[in-house]
């Protein structure tokens, strides 16, 4: 079947198997590698997304699910200059292996979006859904704090 | 050579990533993101049984689904039709027999992926099922189903005697300890690209830890020369050891070349857990004796281990365990006994400590035992038995590095504990069981733990080992260019921007640009075992050394007009295989690491929240200490999944939680803080005096949470990983029995 979404801001069109997830979608069909497959059952949130502004597990989508609507995925951010939560994660050594980072980035802009100055219990709880298997946390959370500081006083 | 000062972005500085801009944006290309035109994708059928007897494979149904271009068995092997490390013993594809439920049998290339997998459930095998034999024990009993057809079982059995291994002891004390069986878990799964080339050959685009030793095994399976089999770089998502071993490389190449088409392989999370090998679980043995005052007299090991259905690498691993098995401590005399064995398991080979964590695991549990028996502190009891410069290992290798053991200990010990803050002032979140909000702290017991530890750099027993690096120097309108060819694997460690670092500092030159590492150079090992600092480290630096001599003598960068550039091999010292008693020169060098774990255990519920994690390690010089730091970290994770949570779960050979959401990795609300403290020693004969620094953290954290949980609750803990039956004493701890054969 035919699914039409706007994908970054641009409307796509892509035959898919009706039990196609959104993420196959946007890999196998649109192109689109930057979200990553690592489990295909939304538990280490490498492939999330944004659907019609709300952050899902684009492996727990169906593909017809997002007909006619709009999804922004990592290729969104920094496409120009990198956001403040990409640099931070340079900077910080918050970036292994980098197979999780993509989803990382999408979970923690969308944190600081609702939220700029969570506090480490809630920046926790707000990524208990992505798995890092390098890292061990410490320097994602350091950027994330940094990403923080920098959104709510672009200066520093 | 006043180029080379001030030179920015050179070894010692915490220099970012060069691979971090791409990685951030979702740009950079992993082997599961390739594709082609008219590629075709592959799938593999796995064995249901632990032990079976192919009768026969009905394919008709298969060949005839939609979109399906090629149906493969073993049959269809040109070449050779086993694979392996150390031992040919894989089948590409079984014929026969089956040994481990999850061995490939058939292999699918269709148009796209669902066809491929719709035409897997149209292959019809019928098995005849054998008894398996699942258990270490078991598979020594003269009675056990033999997997190789071979007198027994056995893979590799070693003994290291020292000093007098019957010495008498004021002391004893003994115990048994487990390992589970771990997953690297690295989060890119097992992905690749075959295509076929003109010449009759094959470009595999592949995540790997080793091209060569891939090639190796790759080419003569396909029948194909060496040279026709290219192995090219793709994007790495960890690796851990998961990656040491063939896992698609030969089935892609197999389609590609039936089919003529591009063929790509990419397992999913369920198909990752069958389709790499495994951190051996160990069953140990033992007994260790002192004086009143406290020094070691004497230590007795037997450790068994669980190899699974093939050979990989587990003879370097009991190896290694066994080696290790009296810790970083002098002990004059000693029997230390290993072997490896077959079973119809899952196979395991290597991941992150490779043998060094179940041993240390089970000797810091007898180093507080020991204390316990003597009424001694157990830091003071470390402190007085620490190995050190200059003592002679139960295998007669002396140490001749740097190995500040003590200094560890007493660096680890003062780290700041965070404060025991009474749980009704708390947020529910940072109670064990957290976001479950299963209890309110009403049985907290905080504890702590320590451990002391150590493991080789490199590869040892005499292995050849070597790395090659190739590098070119130039200038165009932007000034002066390094361009740096090696065949060494970046997996996430961090390699690329250490070897960016090293030529900067080397050649004074701030542009240095990385080709993708690929077969048409010479073999740069494995990225594993914690040597390509080392290694690669080492190669590049001889090479830059040569061109900077060509340099000096044209007169300096300045004058610098035609390239210049030169090719070295850097190998490390030559180690030496033990004899029938054990003894030898078998490891190139060390590193030593001290945990302590902070641990809170609700007693009721058997459920842990730890606190804090403090390691100190000893890392010979920190050529990016932001790097290094993360390693530690990240290590520390993987530590303290395998003490909590990081289990196979296997009944009668079959895996039961082959997924993210049966086998747990720590999330960021399982892990807490690490607290690390580096010593900087330079090791001499090392380039830099850079010692590795990836695996030491893996090798002590699960013995110090482990003795935290211990202290915490006062119960044995002889396992790991700790469940929360455990600790709340609803599965007993074993109890100790001789070992077998004895």
């Amino acid at each position: 079947m035919v699914v039409r979404t706007r994908v970054n801001g641009e409307w796509r069109e892509a035959d898919v198997w009706p039990g196609a997830s959104l993420l196959t979608m946007l890999r196998d069909s649109l192109g689109l590698f930057g979200s990553k497959n690592a489990c295909e059952q939304g538990e280490c949130g490498s492939c999330s997304v944004w659907l019609d502004g709300k952050l899902v597990c684009s492996c727990l989508v169906l593909a017809p699910q997002a007909h006619e609507r709009e999804v922004r995925t990592v290729e969104s951010l920094g496409a120009a200059a990198m956001n403040p939560v990409q640099e931070a994660f340079i900077e910080a050594g918050a970036v292994q292996c980098g197979f999780c980072t993509p989803g990382f980035i999408v979970a923690v802009t969308d944190l600081l979006q609702r939220d700029p100055a969570p506090n480490e219990i809630s920046v926790r709880e707000a990524l208990s859904g992505n798995l890092c298997r390098c890292t061990g946390y410490q320097k994602i959370l350091d950027a994330v704090a940094l990403a923080a500081r920098r959104i709510r006083e672009p200066s520093t | 050579m006043s180029v080379r000062i001030g030179i920015r972005g050179g070894i010692g500085e915490s220099v970012r990533r060069v691979d971090g801009e791409p990685k951030v944006k979702g740009d950079f290309e992993y082997a599961s993101d390739l594709s082609r035109e008219g590629m075709l994708w592959g799938a593999t059928l796995r064995s249901p049984h632990p032990h079976a007897r192919i009768r026969s494979i009905d394919i008709q149904a298969a060949v005839s689904s939609p979109g399906v271009l090629a149906v493969l068995l073993a049959g269809d092997v040109p070449g050779k039709k086993t694979h392996g490390l150390d031992e040919a013993d894989q089948p590409v594809l079984a014929w026969d027999v089956v040994r481990y439920a999850g061995e490939p049998v058939a292999l699918v290339a269709a148009e796209d992926l669902e066809l491929a997998r719709e035409a897997l459930k149209k292959i019809v095998v019928d098995y005849e099922v054998l008894p398996a034999v699942t258990d270490m024990e078991a598979a020594l009993s003269p009675d056990a189903p033999r997997l190789h057809g071979k007198a027994n079982n056995i893979i590799r059995s070693l003994r290291i005697l020292h000093g007098n291994p019957d010495a008498k002891a004021d002391v004893w004390v003994e115990g048994i300890y487990e390992t589970g069986m771990q997953d690297q878990a690295p989060l890119g799964p097992e992905a690749g690209l075959a295509v076929p080339a003109a010449d009759g050959g094959v470009d595999l685009y592949v995540a790997t830890q080793w091209l060569h030793v891939d090639q190796d095994q790759i080419a003569p399976c396909l029948d194909l020369p060496r040279e026709k089999v290219r192995l090219h770089l793709g994007g790495v998502g960890g690796a851990f050891g998961a990656r040491e071993d063939l896992s698609m490389h030969i089935h892609a190449c197999l389609l590609a070349l039936r089919t003529k088409r591009p063929v790509k392989i990419v397992y999913g999370r369920q198909e990752s857990f069958y389709g790499h090998v495994h951190r051996h679980p160990m069953r140990i043995w033992m007994r260790h004796g002192a004086n009143r005052d406290g020094k070691l007299v004497n230590v007795q090991a037997y450790l068994l281990s669980d190899g699974g259905a093939y050979t990989s690498t587990s003879g370097p691993v009991i190896g290694n365990a066994t080696s290790f098995a009296a810790g970083p401590y002098e002990v004059p005399n000693a029997r230390l006994e290993g072997t490896a064995v077959f079973t119809n398991n899952l196979p395991c080979g290597a991941m992150r400590g490779f043998g060094a964590v179940q041993a240390t695991f089970a000797y810091e549990a007898q180093m507080d035992e020991l204390a316990r028996a003597l009424e001694m502190d157990p830091l003071e009891l470390r402190s007085r038995n620490a190995l050190h410069t200059g003592t002679v290992m139960p295998t007669g290798q002396l140490v001749s590095g740097a190995a500040p053991v003590r200094e560890l200990i007493d660096r680890v010990a003062v780290l700041p504990v965070p404060p025991d803050e009474p749980a009704p002032d708390r947020d529910p979140m940072l109670l064990p069981g957290g976001a479950g909000h299963v209890g309110h702290g009403e049985s907290l017991k905080r504890g702590i733990g320590f451990a002391v530890g150590y493991k080789n750099i490199g590869y040892s027993e005499g292995f050849d080992d070597s790395s090659q690096a190739w590098v070119r120097l130039s200038r165009d309108r932007d000034g002066p260019l390094a361009r740096v060819k090696t065949a060494a694997v970046d997996v996430g460690q961090g390699l690329d921007t250490i070897v960016t670092q090293i030529v900067r500092t080397e050649l004074g030159v701030e542009r240095v640009a990385l080709e993708q590492p690929d077969t048409r150079i010479g073999s740069a090992g494995s990225s594993s075992a914690s040597r390509q600092t080392m290694m690669t480290g080492g190669a590049v630096q001889l090479a830059c050394r040569a061109v900077r001599e060509e340099l000096d003598r044209q007169g300096g960068l300045e004058r610098l007009n035609r390239p210049i550039e030169a090719s070295r091999t850097y190998h490390h010292r030559v180690t030496g295989k033990l004899d029938e008693n054990g003894q030898g020169d078998p490891h190139v060098t060390f590193a030593f690491a001290a945990a302590r774990a902070v641990v809170e255990v609700d007693t009721e519920l058997g459920l842990v929240r730890v606190v804090q994690l403090a390691v100190a390690q000893d890392v010979g010089r920190a050529l990016n200490p932001q790097s290094v730091y993360g390693q530690i970290e990240g290590g520390s994770a993987q530590g303290l999944g395998l003490a909590l949570m990081e289990e196979i779960e296997l009944t009668d050979g079959k895996v039961r939680n082959a997924s993210f959401t049966d086998y747990l990795i720590p999330t960021i609300l399982d892990m807490p803080p690490v607290v690390s403290e580096l010593i900087e020693e330079p090791e001499p004969g090392v380039p830099f005096g850079a010692k590795g620094v990836g695996e030491f953290s893996t090798v002590v954290v699960p013995a110090a949470v482990a003795a935290a949980l211990r202290q915490a609750t006062g119960r044995a803990i002889h396992r790991i990983p700790v469940k929360p039956d455990d600790l709340a004493g609803l599965r007993p701890a074993l109890a100790y029995r001789k070992p077998p054969g004895s």
